[in-house]
């Protein structure tokens, strides 16, 4: 398809701006203007709504096509809840912080707030700030926290300890936080090793971060006792909550030690993942490290008026310019009070029955290298199709070809052809007796014409890209 | 079981699955997880339809108030967003999908963001853009990280004009490195030269100006340039992308990072977010840009086609090594800039950034006329301009906030000996009208 | 010329004082299509199995480790346009440096051809 670019006809336009009404100011000096116009697309309104609408019909995506992307929690994203985030649309961030602007801005503080309650609670933590932006965003701030939290009992502290099932994003987040990774190999039973972990402890150590139910799917059953060694250290303990999904209702996080935790709203709690972004990850804490938390704070006083604490000496300062991703906040929040107490404990369990029905389905024919009752997502291994030369990216492409987003793969690291599958709650026994059907297919494929899946996928507008050229050219903007 | 539209099973089916699994209840799968660790409480309200659900949104959405008059920008502004953006971006296709990691399925993000990246490259005047940041204030934190790698120095040197907010982050990320941030008070609402020359030497890896500032105004860094680069270092414009309809651009300037937010190409103001973050660069940097690039390849019957590219840059791959932690971005709302940008357009974007300064130098000009009331004057301004009462400005903004006018921000809170001082935005949005409004409001108020 | 590897799979090709380094056959192959060498600085002193520089795939990067202590005096400048020669030839026009031996005696803690190509076995 062409680029806009390559539709672009100069003098066309695509709207038309409202006629001024005041005096033509005059000019800037020469010096401040820059030389030619910037080379923006020329189309029509038409030419622009096709374009996009075609470039959309090149997409898989949750409302057209089952996407059972592992780690990733892909669930149905209800339609009320855009509704709902439209409502919001008006409100300038700034008002809140103009003085006393707080007055004028009760209903979207107050929003807020009893988010930040009601994520406490879901996660047993005390108190959540909503401004960070993503779910990496969320760990570097929890990091930070944690950095605070040391540096006000006047240690320093190295280091931040990660499981190797551990999310890229874990080491990533407490690199740029200033620490030194310690990575903690897995044990036969699918769970950091317990024993490594002991010799890898020490009091350098800042933090623990760890994912439970973790990458495999699985629920740590030493977590207490990881945490208690963790605490014996004064190391603290963070949740990545990218698995929550699994667990609500059933275990909070803050009741088992943990000391930290994110949360991604687009994962767990129902906001669609827009293509790439944007999710919103915040933070919860337990009461230590509510004197750090990022400013401004909101706080609601003995009238049950909410505020902003913007001067607190011992936060860690501001994360992002304003509130968070506000929007995604509504969806968020709507998403929890539509489906309250009894839903969200629903959705966690039929999310891991959903998985666990998958894995049994499909273990017959795939690889499970760590082979127990699993919890929102199952990892299978296609070791035993390598051997007729096919590899989990070619299932993957497979899985394209017969209308299925394919399942998270090479993921976890630790996994050899790892295939990741998260099927979510939102899917009905149909869609997964039929993918199951389709995944069954592609294993007796690699069995009867692995060439078959070499090629695919056949039927997308284009089929294998060449990366390596992408990577070697370089070429990430239009140049004509 | 108000919410079993959004769980399908039947009581039947989940029998079925349940015997197929071999366990015979759905608790019995959460037996690994020890009884000591179950949850004791869990005091979320009961459900509601969805209807109740709007209700309920509504209704707090009614507790703010809606009808404000906006003289105030600080990092987000109330501009026209085309009805084309919500409705294209609205298509679920887009929304619905995720990070594009399987790019035969993925085209459509794909080619969407190369032509966002190309969109920011021809804006900025730069080479190479990633495919979205979180925010313009995490966007120049991450450019104060990528300039560190590159130049492998340590020192961090921000112009006080810049947002506020936006040095804050910086400080937020770079609080437990061993960096350190140098800040220059802004003189006359402009950057210090004499005080930045004096700090400028063989240890800063970046400088970091705004344009225009957060006072409001324009400032050419392109001498700036030159003499941040004499010094080794880099130096990082943030800039709000409607004003590149008219002014110079960083590339122009001899910028080798440009940032800003991309709020106000066609995103609303939603109290804060999402908006995206945007960053380009000059093409040497580009392995050490943050975040998802897309680029250009072929498939083997030489289509044309797009994918993630330089990968290896990031955490996925790269882990603690990795450029940042970034992975998740602000995608769709970049999407949304770049249908915005291609509706407007070429000479859209001019037009609309005359349009700005047009109806800001009007407002400026009836403003100063008001007795007492002066302007700064040390540098032309774009939509924003400085303001200086003969009152404290928090008092009198607060006043006016009552009458339904934001009138601005007051730079009291921001910035010494500045309790007179605050800062009105006018966009396009504003009507002839309105800024005859807010003249005849803060001359009331002045009165008083 | 005697060729010696080490555990990071970088060879080093010592002659008259001054080592040539690179990737093994085996690391390059593993890699896959080699897109990025980021080469070391010249003049830069570099210690035994310090990070030298580093090598990048489509879907990997592992850094290179300097398998000598000593000065680097020259580089592969032929790699920043063309990294597949990596791919091609690794244990030859693939070499990423030229390093001035500063203490002979660590080719001790190096494994011949023979001991790598039993090493190699062990993974």
């Amino acid at each position: 398809m062409q680029l806009i670019y390559e539709k672009s006809i100069p003098g066309r336009k695509g709207v038309k701006l409202p006629a001024s009404d005041v005096p033509t100011a005059a000019p800037l000096p020469e010096n401040l203007l820059r030389g030619e116009k910037a080379g923006l697309a020329e189309v029509s309104e038409m030419d622009l709504v096709r374009h996009f609408t075609n470039l959309s019909r090149r997409n898989f995506s949750v409302d057209t096509n089952f996407y059972p992307l592992g780690s990733c929690t892909m669930k149905y994203n209800a339609k009320v809840l855009e509704n709902a985030a439209a409502l919001f649309a008006p409100f300038h961030p700034m008002t809140a912080l103009l003085p006393q602007g707080n007055d004028f801005c009760q209903g979207t503080l107050g929003m807020l707030y009893d988010l930040g309650q009601m994520l406490a609670d879901i996660t047993g933590m005390d108190e959540v700030t909503t401004q960070p932006l993503a779910g990496a965003h969320g760990e570097m701030t929890g990091i930070m926290l944690i950095a605070a939290y040391h540096k006000a009992k006047g240690n320093r502290k190295r280091y931040v300890l990660v499981p190797d099932s551990s999310h890229g994003t874990n080491p990533a987040s407490a690199a740029m936080a200033g620490y030194e990774i310690i990575t903690v190999p897995t044990a036969p039973y699918g769970d950091m090793d317990i024993e490594l972990f002991k010799k890898a402890m020490n009091d350098e150590v800042a933090a623990v971060m760890m994912t439970c139910p973790n990458t495999l799917g699985l629920f740590n059953p030493h977590i207490k006792e990881i945490s208690d060694i963790a605490h014996s250290h004064d190391a603290l303990m963070y949740y990545d909550g990218a698995n929550l999904n699994a667990i609500m209702g059933k275990v909070k996080p803050g009741d088992i030690g943990f000391d930290v935790i994110h949360v991604n709203l687009h994962k767990t709690f129902g906001t669609p993942h827009g293509g790439g972004g944007p999710g919103a990850g915040p933070v919860g804490v337990k009461k230590g490290l509510i004197p750090f938390l990022p400013c401004p704070r909101i706080v609601m006083d003995d009238d049950g008026r909410f505020g902003l604490e913007t001067a607190n000496p011992g936060s860690i300062g501001r994360t992002a310019s304003f509130f968070g991703n506000f929007g995604v906040m509504v969806k968020a929040y709507a998403y929890i009070i539509m489906l309250g107490r009894e839903g969200l404990i629903r959705a966690s369990e039929q999310a891991v029955l959903n998985a666990n029905y998958i894995k049994e389905k499909l273990k017959p024919w795939y690889d499970v290298p760590y082979d127990m009752t699993c919890m929102h997502e199952c990892v299978f291994s296609a070791s035993r199709q390598l051997k007729q030369g096919v590899h989990a990216i070619d299932i993957a492409k497979y899985l394209i070809d017969r209308g299925y987003h394919p399942p998270t793969v090479y993921f976890p690291l630790i996994v050899k052809e790892a295939i990741m599958i998260e099927p979510t709650e939102t899917e009905s026994k149909a869609t997964l007796d039929a993918f199951i059907e389709v995944m069954i297919e592609a294993a007796k494929t690699a069995e009867s014409n692995p060439q078959a899946l070499l090629e695919a996928p056949l039927t997308m507008p284009i089929g294998r890209l060449d990366e390596t050229k992408a990577a070697r050219e370089q070429n990430v903007c239009c140049l004509v | 079981m108000n919410d079993s539209h959004y769980c399908p099973h039947t009581p039947a089916e989940i029998k079925e699955m349940l015997s197929a699994i071999g366990v015979s209840s759905v608790e019995e799968l959460f037996s690994p997880i020890p009884a000591e660790l179950r949850a004791k409480t869990f005091n979320i309200p009961p459900g509601m339809s969805e209807f109740e659900t709007l209700a309920r949104m509504r209704s707090i959405a009614a507790e703010n108030s809606g009808a404000m008059l906006n003289f105030i920008g600080g990092g987000f502004y109330d501009h026209v967003i085309p009805a084309v953006v919500d409705h294209l971006s609205g298509r679920a296709e887009f929304y619905t999908a995720y990070t594009p990691y399987q790019p035969e399925c993925s085209q459509g993000t794909l080619q969407a963001l190369f032509e966002y990246q190309t969109a920011i490259c021809r804006l900025t005047g730069l080479d190479v853009s990633n495919a979205s940041l979180y925010d313009g204030a995490t966007a120049c934190a991450e450019a104060a990280m990528m300039a560190l790698r590159v130049t492998g120095r340590n020192r961090i040197v921000v112009d006080g004009c810049v947002n506020p907010f936006s040095r804050q982050v910086l400080k937020t990320y770079l609080f437990n490195l061993d960096v350190e941030v140098v800040e220059i008070a802004p003189l006359d609402g402009l950057l210090n030269r004499a005080e930045l020359a004096g700090v400028l030497d063989d240890g800063v890896a970046a400088v970091i100006v705004q344009n225009p500032n957060f006072m409001g105004c324009v400032e050419d860094f392109t001498s700036l340039a030159e003499e941040v680069h004499a010094a080794g270092a880099l130096l990082v414009a943030s800039v709000y992308p409607i004003s590149l309809g008219l002014l110079k651009s960083p590339g122009e300037m001899g910028a080798d990072i440009a940032v800003g937010d991309g709020q106000s190409l066609g995103n609303p103001l939603s109290f804060g977010g999402p908006s995206f973050g945007f960053i380009a660069a000059k093409k040497t940097y580009i392995r050490n840009m943050p975040g998802r690039i897309i680029g250009e390849t072929v498939d083997k019957e030489g289509r044309r086609g797009f994918v993630l590219t330089l990968q290896a840059r990031e955490q996925h791959i790269k882990r603690h090594k990795a450029t940042s932690n970034i992975c998740s971005n602000q995608g769709l709302y970049a999407l949304r800039g770049l249908i915005f940008l291609s509706s407007v357009g070429r000479e859209g974007l001019a037009e609309m950034a005359r349009l700005n300064r047009d109806k800001a130098e009007y407002a400026k000009e009836r403003l100063a006329g008001i007795p007492g009331v002066t302007v700064l004057q040390s540098a032309p301004t774009f939509n924003e301009f400085t303001l200086f009462l003969p009152k404290p400005a928090e008092e009198v903004v607060a006043g006016l906030l009552r009458n339904g006018v934001a009138a601005g921000v007051p730079l009291g809170g921001y910035y010494q000996d500045s309790a007179n001082a605050m800062v009105v935005t006018v966009t396009e949005k504003r009507t002839r009208k309105e800024i005859d409004q807010l003249v005849k409001e803060l001359e009331a108020a002045l009165c008083n | 010329m005697s060729i010696y590897f080490t555990k990071e799979h970088e060879w080093v090709k010592v002659k008259e004082g001054i080592c040539a380094v690179g990737i093994s056959e085996h690391a390059a192959h593993e890699l896959g299509d080699v897109t990025f060498v980021e080469l070391p600085q010249l003049g830069k002193q570099v210690k035994q199995f310090e990070v030298l520089g580093s090598i990048e795939s489509v879907k990997a990067a592992s850094d290179i480790y300097a398998p000598l202590s000593g000065k680097v005096v020259k580089v592969n400048e032929a790699l920043n346009d063309a990294p597949e020669i990596v791919n091609e030839s690794a244990e030859d026009a693939g070499w990423m440096a030229w390093i001035e031996i500063a203490d002979e005696s660590e080719l001790k803690s190096l494994m011949t051809r023979e001991q790598y190509d039993e090493f190699l076995k062990t993974l």
